[in-house]
């Protein structure tokens, strides 16, 4: 799974999709794994990371996860390779 | 190294638009203390949810309340709505404030007695009274308010035999201006009725009128319209005055003051637009005093407020138990809280509030309870923090109503809490276990 | 003389085909030869396009919508003065001014001045006490009457001939040419604002409106009549004249004075063929086509600023008659960043 290449994330949290028009807003959590998921790391290594740094654990991460990259989905801003 | 506080991921877009309904939301503050009990606490031990009760808050709405009529009106009496919340301590402490009861059944009627009000301080109210109420009311000198000519020959008939004279008030219903008019009880003031019923009591001699009643609907936002209320009972007592030369005692207003709950279809909140208890107050001084009456034998005036005195009081704290994506995307949260807990959230768009601060984010939520029902629903739009599940979360301003219409649908009522002044916490009503339930069913032999 | 520094803050920056009067009010500001004024723009959805016309609003701040609850707005309100103080404040919604009205006293003792009407004035003035209205002020309003029950509807033509208008406690007046029409028009529209539904006479004729200021003593300060030349699908003028017309101005003052209306104010009347005039309407504050009184030599935006300031100045007693006004839409071009920057940041 990966972000569209042209989508860019602003440190106030901004989401710009040139290919829709759309524009969104998204919190800390969310601009972290949108980081993540841009410099192509695995859900794994993710969760891993996210775990260290935040109060939760791997089971409710993975959770919430799945939840948020479905929005990502939803909204089309993931590039559909597989 | 200290771990961050999590919260979930999530990504909102965002609506470009014009003015309409949804602007800049405002943050979502936290409640996470009642009367100094950490929410955390209460559900830690009287579990989720629970009811929460604040006796301060009770003690000093009513002074308000009092305040307010007393330094405008000579004479005021308060009668507390049992139906609004007839939970033992709750009526306790209004009585403890200087309130009479006000009851609507026998039910209400014996409970009343039972936390030991007066017979003569109980107004007994409402459509339905058997015969055997009536006569428990006549012979405890209650007041009775009559509501239909059926019963007020039933009084008569009782009278007969009873070595007292009922003391009875009429209920009046009248045009104040605001619609659908509450013309199914009581008697007509504008097409005559009323002063029928007057009339008749008054030739049979077998009852003491000693009050005008009047109840002119709930939820009334404008505090005119009691104004005109009042001002058209004075007219009728003082022509009983004129006609008969006899002093009605006292004009009951009733109840219907709004409370601050907004109500669902509203675009103000309804803490910007319900009237304070002083806009009702000068509205019904005004009405009495401006009034044809005789300034030297005021009748005393009678408030049966309910919601408006009861309903900041009451908090239910509940619990997360999951979130959701609806088909459109749009998210969901369900709580252990449902509509048999919270029958006012047909009508009131509730305030829910997180139980622990939250960041700035808030997303577009609709809260399910936990019933296994399409119609359990609390809010169908409300813009919500990221709860995650098991975390904590209060609805305010749910006193009035709630526990007495709620409903043991589906599960068990859970524990009712009264915080007292000195903040220590008592459970006042008991979570309900298998037997209440069961030992009130009875199984046919052969079913055994 | 040089010109006074002031803040001005104000709402309505919605220049769009259905325009709140933000823009126009602050293009009369502008023009003032006695205010320097630096304008902020207080918007409530971020594509207003007042927001974006940096030539127009100084620095434009997110708010949110009084049905937040007035705490919530006046304390943003607070919060934006406290880092760029607002000497005046100019709200321009409808639905907002309950919200300022309730919080004036709040405003003052922070030192934001408004020119607000009062509540009662506010209450007094609403589509459904129009028949009391007319009593009360004796000016001709259409004869009009609530009804509450959809069986009262047969009867109407004792009391009104068809056509009639079928309105709304707040919003939405339909025309209906028999009882038939009634009927569906009360249940759409005591479905959607409740009950009562307002019956009300139909005046033939022609609607003219004025735009007047009223300074709380009931002394008008300016008064500006104009006929609609052009009207949107939505109702709203596209072009309008200025009227020559004592009548109107007359009763304008009868108004004013008699309610000792306070603030901006927009009469809605109708010219019957019999040549009476029918208030229909009253707005209780400055409309959108605001700037052709400007142009006709009437500035009520800015003595609408004098009388918050509490400012001494004549009244204005004469406005240029056959000025027209003739809308037009421009496209702006901005970018994605300025955009961005409002919506997350709350202000541009």
């Amino acid at each position: 799974m990966q972000i569209k290449k042209n989508i860019a994330v602003s440190e106030t949290g901004f989401v710009f999709d040139p290919t829709s028009g759309e524009s969104y807003s998204i919190n800390k959590v969310g601009q972290e794994i949108m980081a993540m998921l841009k410099d192509e790391k695995t859900p794994q290594e993710i969760r891993t990371r996210m775990c260290e740094q935040y109060d939760i654990d791997q089971a409710s991460f993975e959770k919430y996860y799945y939840d948020f990259t479905g929005m990502l989905r939803q909204f089309q801003l993931i590039e559909e390779d597989e | 190294m200290e771990k961050q506080q999590f919260e979930r991921p999530y990504i909102k877009k965002l609506q470009a638009g014009m003015p309409s309904k949804f602007g800049m939301k405002p943050k979502a503050e936290p409640i996470t203390h009642i009367d100094d009990n950490s929410v955390a606490d209460l559900i830690g031990e009287f579990g989720s949810p629970v009811y929460v009760i604040s006796e301060k808050t009770i003690r000093e709405t009513y002074k308000r309340a009092h305040h307010a009529f007393t330094t405008r009106y000579p004479k005021v009496q308060f009668a507390w709505s049992y139906k609004t919340n007839y939970l033992s301590a709750v009526c306790q402490v209004f009585h403890q404030e200087g309130s009479w009861a006000e009851v609507v059944s026998g039910f209400e009627y014996d409970k009343a007695l039972g936390n030991g009000v007066k017979g003569s301080q109980i107004i007994f109210n409402g459509p339905d009274k058997t015969e055997k109420d009536l006569k428990k009311a006549i012979e405890n000198d209650s007041l009775i308010h009559i509501d239909h000519f059926d019963e007020m020959y039933t009084i008569l008939a009782l009278s007969e035999n009873s070595g007292k004279k009922p003391k009875v008030a009429i209920r009046i219903n009248m045009d104040t201006g605001v619609y659908p008019i509450w013309d199914r009880f009581g008697f007509n003031y504008e097409n005559g009725d009323a002063w029928d019923a007057v009339n008749r009591i008054m030739i049979n001699d077998k009852m003491e009128l000693i009050g005008l009643h009047a109840h002119i609907g709930t939820y009334m936002m404008s505090a005119n319209s009691y104004k005109i209320a009042a001002g058209k009972m004075a007219d009728l007592a003082h022509g009983i005055d004129k006609k008969y030369g006899i002093s009605i005692k006292y004009i009951d207003l009733g109840g219907g003051f709004a409370s601050k709950n907004t109500l669902k279809g509203a675009y103000y909140p309804g803490s910007d637009t319900a009237p304070s208890f002083e806009d009702y107050a000068e509205a019904i001084s005004s009405g009495l005093l401006n009034s044809e009456l005789d300034p030297r034998k005021l009748p005393t005036l009678i408030l049966e407020t309910g919601r408006a005195l009861i309903d900041d009081a009451g908090y239910l704290l509940g619990s997360v138990i999951a979130n959701k994506r609806l088909s459109s995307g749009h998210r969901a949260t369900i709580v252990d809280v449902g509509i048999n807990l919270l029958f006012t959230s047909f009508w009131y768009e509730h305030e829910v509030y997180p139980a622990a601060p939250v960041s700035d984010h808030l997303e577009e939520t609709t809260i399910y309870g936990p019933l296994c029902m399409n119609i359990d629903v609390l809010r169908e739009s409300i813009a919500f923090p990221l709860l995650k599940k098991g975390d904590h979360f209060v609805i305010k301003r749910i006193g009035a109503y709630n526990m007495t219409q709620w409903m043991q649908f589906i599960t068990l009522r859970p524990n009712v809490v009264m915080i007292d002044l000195k903040g220590k916490p008592h459970i006042i009503r008991e979570q309900e276990v298998m037997d209440n339930i069961t030992q009130q069913e009875k199984l046919p032999e052969h079913l055994a | 003389m040089s010109k006074k520094k002031i803040s001005v803050a104000l709402t309505g920056l919605n220049n769009t085909d259905n325009p709140g009067p933000g823009v126009p009010v602050i293009r009369g500001i502008r023009e003032s030869k006695e205010f320097d004024a630096r304008i902020i723009g207080l918007a409530y959805e971020n594509l207003e396009p007042g927001i974006y016309m940096h030539n127009v609003v100084d620095k434009t701040y997110q708010v949110p919508y009084p049905s937040e609850g007035t705490d919530v707005l006046i304390n943003r309100i607070l919060e934006i003065h406290e880092k760029d103080p607002i000497d005046v404040l100019i709200p321009n919604f409808d639905a907002e001014l309950y919200a300022f009205m309730k919080a004036e006293e709040t405003l003052k003792k922070a030192n934001i001045s408004t020119f607000l009407p009062t509540l009662e004035q506010f209450e007094e003035r609403h589509k459904s006490e129009l028949p009391k209205f007319g009593e009360k002020y004796d000016v001709k309003v259409p004869f009009s009457k609530p009804i509450t029950r959809s069986d009262e509807i047969d009867n109407l033509k004792e009391d009104f001939d068809y056509p009639l208008m079928v309105k709304g406690k707040f919003y939405d007046a339909y025309l209906a040419y028999n009882a038939d029409q009634v009927k569906m028009h009360y249940n759409k529209i005591s479905a959607k604002w409740g009950l009562p539904v307002i019956i009300q006479e139909f005046i033939k004729g022609t609607e003219v409106n004025v735009v007047a200021l009223g300074d709380g003593h009931g002394n008008t300060v300016g008064a500006v009549p104009m006929r609609k030349q052009y009207i949107t699908e939505q109702g709203k003028a596209w072009a309008g004249i200025t009227l020559d017309d004592k009548r109107l101005l007359d009763l304008t003052d009868k108004i004013i004075s008699g309610m000792k209306w306070r603030g901006g104010m927009e009469l809605e009347i109708v010219k019957s063929f019999e040549n009476d005039l029918y208030v229909i309407e009253i707005n209780p504050r400055i409309p959108a086509w605001v700037y052709l009184a400007v142009g006709a030599g009437q500035n009520l935006p800015e003595a609408l600023i004098k009388l918050a300031l509490g400012q001494e100045f004549d009244p204005y007693t004469k406005y240029e008659i056959g000025k027209m006004f003739i809308r037009y839409s421009y496209d702006i071009i901005t970018d994605v960043r300025e955009f961005e920057k409002l919506s997350t940041l709350g202000e541009l």
